[in-house]
């Protein structure tokens, strides 16, 4: 029997792998996950987790003679794992979208915002170049570029770094994506840039009913725009929740830590809580729990056995034996 | 725009004056004396004397060579000393055959340059990238006086197909058909090798690192397709690739000394050569000025090229 109603985005078992001749590289080992249309998760994680490679991989962007990927990847009904080339250009830029994280080096030096814009436009939609310039001057006001008209014909390094990320969320919007990837979007900027480039975000969301996964390592950016969070710890989703259950009470020993290394207000004086060490090397992937060797709380089991993961209510779930024991 | 060319047309005075003067201090450096070179070796003292007042060489050296700064501000590059010609009269046709050859040269050079370059790029880290690689140095590493000859001995001397020298029939005066276009295919493709290795080299540089940018992501992020990323790549490579190219044109210009001799191209390079040989200083000083200002000259062309090329480059 077919389902009647297919999520947005559809990943089960998630493997991704960077083979080279020297070493192979467990990007993304094992993960699942759904996203409905106007929904936005949040993928938390430090360097290295994982969690751009996750994010590049829905649009199948990694480097293609390095990269091997297995498992299900879903987008819109399509299946990216199977698609050919060709198909996955008619995806990008129409049907998925992404923001990257260094809006300096990720717009082309040599040409202008405007032509950089109507491209994709031309591209997906094969309209002409005075029309594709129209829509193009209709995206930068929609992303608020004060005199956009100007802009349609500035280079990207007459730009602030706040405009140019504007620019390149323009873009990344040119086509009116069903869903929008953002890596780090707001990593690069200023802090009071970086609120105003997050609730554009959040209003273009709403306005267009995107969905929406964000990566970033940055628990205050993650509060203030997702509806889920997920917790990505060397290649997989080591706790997943919505936002507010998951910043009140954190499943995981990793979450927990997470937590404890943030500032709050109302904290001043008292010590800040890290977590010891660093995450491991994905040249070898060893079985057993990949936090279990930083973990104040772990046992000989958590050596032995990589943790399933364990739903605790509707939406909630973790990868961590602690959990098998308490309930 | 026009403040910048007038300084840079300023510019090359200070330019030719120095490298006239080197010049000048540099052919008496050397030993050998021009009139050995016009008077018969038995000639009487002062014969040779006489010969030394006419042409103002007993005078000093400082001397000298204000006489020929005055001429030449006045658009006088003199005589030279063993034909007597018109110095400006023998240049005329050499720079001619010169840009001709060099322009020819250069167009086979870069073209091939930048395909191999772009397809060493494109398939790099691969057994194409690295054949590609080897030809490059191959060709930087040749000694070109000897790659003319190892062609002479192919194509004229064994399958007798190409003339061996000359620039053909009919003296100076160039016609582009194939009674005067033989001449210049070994000359030209010999001159080549160098540039087209130096040209693969940049070009693979530059195109590999394009490539590794971010935006390149980008642009395959919004879907283009590779013939479109390619327009884009092409963008970004041509300022810093037409920069090598025009340095590049400007040494076969000044460079092609050896091979014009081995092919005895009527060029400024065979001019030299001679003059060099004959110490026949109005010669050799008029010659290294205009291509001193050639090269100058093209300098400041391939600078106008890349910043209209390049925005990220303003001149004010």
């Amino acid at each position: 029997m077919k389902t009647i109603h297919e999520p947005l985005v559809q990943v089960r078992d998630l493997r991704v792998r960077f083979v080279s001749k020297d070493a192979t590289v467990h990007a993304v080992n094992g993960i699942d996950f759904d996203l409905d249309s106007h929904e936005t998760l949040c993928v938390l994680g430090e360097s290295g987790s994982g969690k751009s490679v996750m994010l590049r991989s829905l649009m199948r962007l990694n480097p293609p003679n390095k990269t091997v990927i297995s498992g299900t990847l879903r987008v819109n009904g399509q299946d990216l794992v199977t698609a050919t080339e060709r198909q996955l250009s008619d995806l990008r830029g129409r049907v998925v979208s992404m923001i990257f994280q260094e809006p300096m080096t990720a717009l082309d030096p040599v040409f202008k915002i405007g032509k950089q814009i109507a491209e994709t436009i031309i591209r997906h939609e094969g309209i002409s170049r005075a029309e594709a310039d129209k829509r193009a001057l209709d995206l930068l006001e929609l992303v608020q570029i004060p005199s956009a008209k100007e802009r349609l014909n500035a280079y990207p390094f007459e730009m602030s770094g706040g405009l140019r990320q504007r620019a390149m969320i323009a873009i990344a919007l040119a086509c009116k994506p069903k869903l929008l990837l953002a890596d780090e979007p707001t990593t690069a900027l200023d802090a009071t840039v970086q609120i105003q480039i997050l609730l554009l975000l959040r209003k273009l969301q709403k306005e267009l009913g995107m969905g929406v996964i964000f990566v970033t390592h940055d628990l205050g950016v993650a509060g203030e725009i997702a509806d889920r969070i997920a917790v990505m710890y060397a290649g997989r989703f080591i706790e997943e929740g919505p936002t507010s259950e998951l910043m009140r009470s954190p499943l995981h020993p990793y979450t927990q830590g997470l937590l404890g290394a943030t500032v709050h207000p109302g904290m001043r004086g008292s010590r800040l809580i890290t977590i010891p060490g660093a995450p491991p090397n994905l040249e070898h992937l060893k079985e057993g729990c990949a936090f279990a060797p930083r973990c104040s709380k772990a046992q000989s089991i958590c050596l032995n056995q990589t943790p399933k993961t364990m739903q605790t209510s509707p939406g909630r779930s973790a990868r961590c034996v602690l959990l098998a024991s308490a309930t | 725009m026009i403040f910048y060319l007038l300084r840079r047309i300023l510019y090359t005075i200070p330019i030719a004056l120095g490298v006239s003067l080197i010049c000048f201090m540099l052919v008496h450096i050397a030993p050998g004396d021009p009139i050995n070179a016009i008077a018969p070796p038995d000639a009487p003292l002062d014969v040779v004397a006489q010969l030394k007042h006419e042409y103002g060489l007993d005078k000093p050296l400082p001397v000298q060579f204000s006489i020929w700064l005055i001429h030449v501000a006045q658009g006088d590059l003199g005589h030279s000393l063993v034909t007597g010609r018109s110095v400006w009269e023998e240049l005329k046709d050499a720079i001619g055959n010169t840009l001709r050859l060099s322009l020819v040269a250069a167009t086979i050079g870069f073209f091939l340059g930048s395909v191999f370059g772009a397809t060493a790029a494109a398939f790099r880290g691969t057994w194409i990238d690295r054949t590609l690689v080897a030809l490059a140095v191959t060709g930087v590493s040749l000694p070109h006086y000897w790659l003319g000859m190892v062609l002479v001995v192919i194509f004229a001397v064994l399958l007798n197909i190409l003339p061996a020298m000359g620039a053909g029939p009919g003296g100076m005066a160039w016609i582009w058909d194939w009674e005067h276009m033989q001449f210049l295919i070994l000359p030209a493709v010999t001159l080549s090798a160098i540039p087209m290795g130096i040209i693969t080299r940049t070009v693979r540089g530059i195109v590999v690192e394009v490539l590794n940018q971010d935006f390149v992501t980008t642009l395959r992020g919004k879907g283009l397709l590779k013939s479109h990323i390619f327009t884009h790549v092409l963008k970004n490579v041509a300022p810093s690739a037409s920069a090598v190219m025009g340095l590049q044109l400007g040494y076969l210009m000044g460079g092609s000394i050896l091979v014009e001799t081995v092919f005895s191209w009527p060029g400024t390079g065979l001019l030299l050569n001679n003059a060099i040989f004959q110490r026949d200083i109005p010669m050799l000083q008029g010659t290294i000025l205009v291509l001193a200002m050639l090269f100058v000259s093209l300098n400041l062309i391939v600078d106008l090229i890349q910043t209209t090329l390049d925005p990220r480059i303003k001149r004010s």
